[in-house]
């Protein structure tokens, strides 16, 4: 099956022929930014030197708002989106959550975040190889419970995951190992998985970097959807302006810094 | 939860985990039955040893014996109370044995027992051990007529077993046989042979001794086609030999003289020797034993000695074997006797206290190779050490991904535990399996071997034994087992932790 003609269910066949000119909806700021970082920075050492990646990055992103950050290959955007999920920690700032200083939580606290409050999804989609789809897309619900607790609430897990699975349109590849599905598809299964616990915050990491365009707008379109219709947070770094104009709003990162354009809609 | 689904996963599909799973299975099976092999020599062995000398040895200090076991023996029962089931007197001395092979005299150093045939079956499985049907039912020590056993009647049923073709006329038959030939050559060469005195004690010239074993007329016309002396019960190694097919020969048999020379129970100790006839042999399939002992009948050997006190007629003994109930605790009763009899003069022990040495040589070999086979195993454990390091390498995106959907350090690292437990687990199993197969039908795989080598596995001129004995023993399995799951998940704990430590960022970036 090519990637041009990936199968897709009723509910997006709409958005696909609408790729490109949904409207947005445009983000209330709420009062407590969703997420806000303080001069943030962040260095690599290779040997002796450090190569300064981050330098003092101010920003914030308002609850319900969908939200692009820009930048050549490099520049420390998806270090970034990192540091926002505690994945890695600063050499020096802050990053809050819904006015909680996350980045210095204990690890377990950091790890409950990223299972329950943030979603993630990334450029090589990063599904498990010898787990099938349904049950990458249960993998969050099984790390997040003992062996006990899951197994007493799997019925409620798995109804969640197939209607996830539903929703991007993989119904029926349930049963199938990653290495059967294609790219795009991988990528869908990946935003079920982000979404099976129902995330605060949706983290994506150039989530249409490994595609095609043809299949990428099919994966924006459900970006947009979900940010529309569940007014969930989304923080997406691209490299690709184009992508990007469909966000809400769009910061570039310059050698380290933010340089904040102005909303691309209102 | 995703631990055991992971691991379960892992454990399916990596084939390479399945060499780790084979070295330690190897591991387990080989320990397996050496332990069982073990075991089953040393309790055929201590089975035999306990058999002879009974469970406990009462032991006069002088060679020249103390006086009157009756009433010794109702003392040891009045102590010891109904543990003790049978007791039995004996007279033993070292002694030197002169057998003629081949026309030359050999000599043998050996043990000479003097028994009293009635009490001793109640002490010791040497009854059962003799050669003459009839002679274990009762022993006599008179020459009997033939029917001595041609195939070894210890031998387990079902077993292949060389007959002894020599001990087909073994007795009388053979006896009269040899004294007729020799009338005959005594006749061809005419040579009038010297009269000899008969051996009443005091040195005799073993030249004189062999010419009257030949049947020269003695002092009072001994005919060895009618006379016999005294009856002598001699191991079976002594007369013998096993060749490397397993087929016994024989240079003298029940009907052949010996002759014997042995210290006289007088100071200063005087040097004296017998003829004795050979009534009957004794097999404890223990080589030991069976080139170790001579039997005589316990009065004959007092009045040879001068041990009989001549106004009472109360005979001296050297030692007065004890056997026990079943399960009693020898080194208990041991200790009471030796409460009550003073060790300047009595020399009490138990039966391992006798054999203290060879079973403590036993049981360091055994030691020692325990420790060498575990290594083994420990090799296996550094298989598996290699092989998950490797697997967690190839994991690497994959723990960034379980780490960046939550899954803590601790949780990622039980996943490489279990995954070593599991292996561990696997095989023991296998290996437990495969070991208990081989120790049942060790003695195919054994006979199978030979055959393909050439050379015998199981050598059966060197061990006495027929077939390999073995033991399994369920702690010494259990133990084995548990070491093996043990050192396989120890092995697994260093990758576990690399998988631990790995950096969510860096992991997810691996390629």
């Amino acid at each position: 099956m090519s990637r041009l003609q990936e199968p897709t269910s009723p509910r997006l066949n709409s958005l696909w022929a609408t790729a490109g000119q949904a409207s947005g909806g445009s983000a209330a700021p709420a009062v407590v930014p969703h997420m806000a970082t303080h001069g943030l920075f962040k260095s690599y050492r290779k040997g002796p030197l450090g190569i300064p990646v981050l330098q003092g990055i101010d920003m914030t992103v308002n609850k319900g708002e969908f939200l692009a950050i820009v930048g050549q290959s490099g520049c420390g955007k998806s270090t970034l989106l990192h540091l926002l999920g505690t994945l890695d920690q600063p050499d020096a700032g802050e990053v809050h959550f819904e006015g909680n200083r996350i980045d210095n939580l204990p690890s377990r606290s950091r790890d409950l975040l990223r299972n329950r409050h943030f979603g993630m999804i990334f450029q090589f989609y990063h599904l498990l190889p010898e787990l099938s789809t349904l049950e990458n897309v249960l993998a969050p619900a099984m790390i997040a419970e003992s062996t006990f607790g899951y197994w007493r609430k799997r019925k409620m897990y798995r109804q969640r995951a197939e209607e996830l699975l539903e929703m991007v349109g993989l119904g029926h590849r349930m049963k199938h190992k990653p290495r059967e599905l294609s790219g795009g598809e991988m990528q869908r299964a990946a935003i079920a998985r982000a979404l099976l616990a129902e995330p605060r915050v949706l983290l994506a990491d150039e989530p249409t970097g490994n595609l095609d365009q043809a299949t990428g707008e099919p994966i924006m379109a459900t970006l947009r959807e979900l940010n529309r219709e569940q007014k969930l947070t989304i923080v997406m770094v691209t490299h690709d302006s184009w992508i990007a104009g469909q966000a809400d709003r769009v910061v570039r990162l310059v050698e380290g810094r933010i340089q904040a354009e102005p909303p691309v809609r209102t | 939860m995703y631990k055991f689904l992971l691991c379960w996963r892992y454990l399916r599909t990596r084939y390479i985990a399945l060499i780790c799973i084979v070295s330690v299975m190897l591991g387990v099976a080989t320990m397996i039955v050496v332990n069982s092999v073990m075991a089953g020599f040393t309790s055929e062995m201590q089975a035999r040893m306990n058999g002879m000398l009974g469970d406990i040895i009462f032991e006069s200090v002088s060679m020249d014996g103390v006086s009157d076991a009756p009433s010794h023996m109702a003392k040891i029962k009045e102590i010891a109370g109904d543990t003790v089931v049978g007791m039995s007197p004996t007279v033993v001395v070292p002694a030197l044995m002169y057998i003629k092979i081949n026309g030359q005299i050999s000599t043998q150093q050996a043990m000479m027992v003097g028994i009293d045939a009635e009490t001793y079956a109640s002490v010791s499985d040497f009854g059962n051990y003799l050669q003459h049907p009839g002679n274990r039912e009762k022993l006599e020590f008179t020459l009997r007529d033939g029917g001595y056993d041609v195939l070894d009647h210890q031998a387990p049923t079902g077993e292949e077993v060389k007959p002894r073709t020599q001990m087909e006329h073994a007795g009388w038959y053979y006896r009269r046989y040899k004294a007729r030939i020799e009338k005959q050559r005594q006749m061809i060469t005419a040579s009038p042979a010297p009269r000899l005195e008969t051996n009443q004690g005091g040195t005799v010239d073993p030249f004189a001794q062999q010419a009257a074993a030949n049947g020269e007329p003695q002092g009072k016309d001994f005919d060895p086609a009618v006379d016999t002396h005294p009856g002598i019960v001699l191991g079976i190694g002594m007369c013998g030999y096993r060749t490397v097919d397993g087929t016994d020969r024989f240079f003298a048999l029940p009907g052949d003289d010996i002759d014997i020379g042995f210290p006289k129970a007088s100071l200063p100790p005087e040097l004296m020797s017998g003829s004795y006839t050979i009534v009957d042999f004794y097999e404890s399939k223990m080589s030991e034993y069976d080139t170790s002992f001579m039997f005589v009948s316990l009065k004959d050997l007092q009045k040879d000695r001068g041990m009989i006190d001549p106004e009472t007629g109360i005979g001296k003994f050297t030692a007065i074997q004890i056997k026990l109930q079943p399960g009693a605790d020898a080194d208990a009763v041991r200790d009471q006797l030796r409460d009550h009899f003073p060790g300047q003069f009595y020399r009490i022990s138990t039966w391992r206290d006798k054999q203290g040495p060879l079973l403590a040589a036993v049981q360091m070999e055994t030691a020692v190779l325990n420790v060498l086979l575990f290594m083994i195993i420990a090799v296996a454990g550094f298989g598996i050490l290699a092989i998950f390091y490797m697997i967690v390498v190839e994991k690497t995106r994959d723990i960034g991904i379980l780490k960046s959907l939550g899954a803590s350090g601790p949780g990622v690292m039980g996943i490489f535990l279990g995954y070593g437990l599991s292996l561990g687990f696997v095989g023991a199993g296998v290996g437990l399996g495969m070991g208990l197969l081989f120790v049942t039908y060790i003695n195919e795989i054994a006979g199978w071997l030979g055959q393909l080598t050439g050379t015998p596995v199981f050598d059966p001129s060197v061990y006495y034994f027929y077939k390999i004995p073995t033991i399994v023993n369920l702690f010494t399995a259990t133990w084995i087992c548990v070491g093996a799951v043990v050192i396989s998940v120890l092995a697994s704990v260093l990758p576990a932790l690399r998988a631990a430590r790995l950096h969510p960022v860096k992991a997810l970036r691996y390629e």
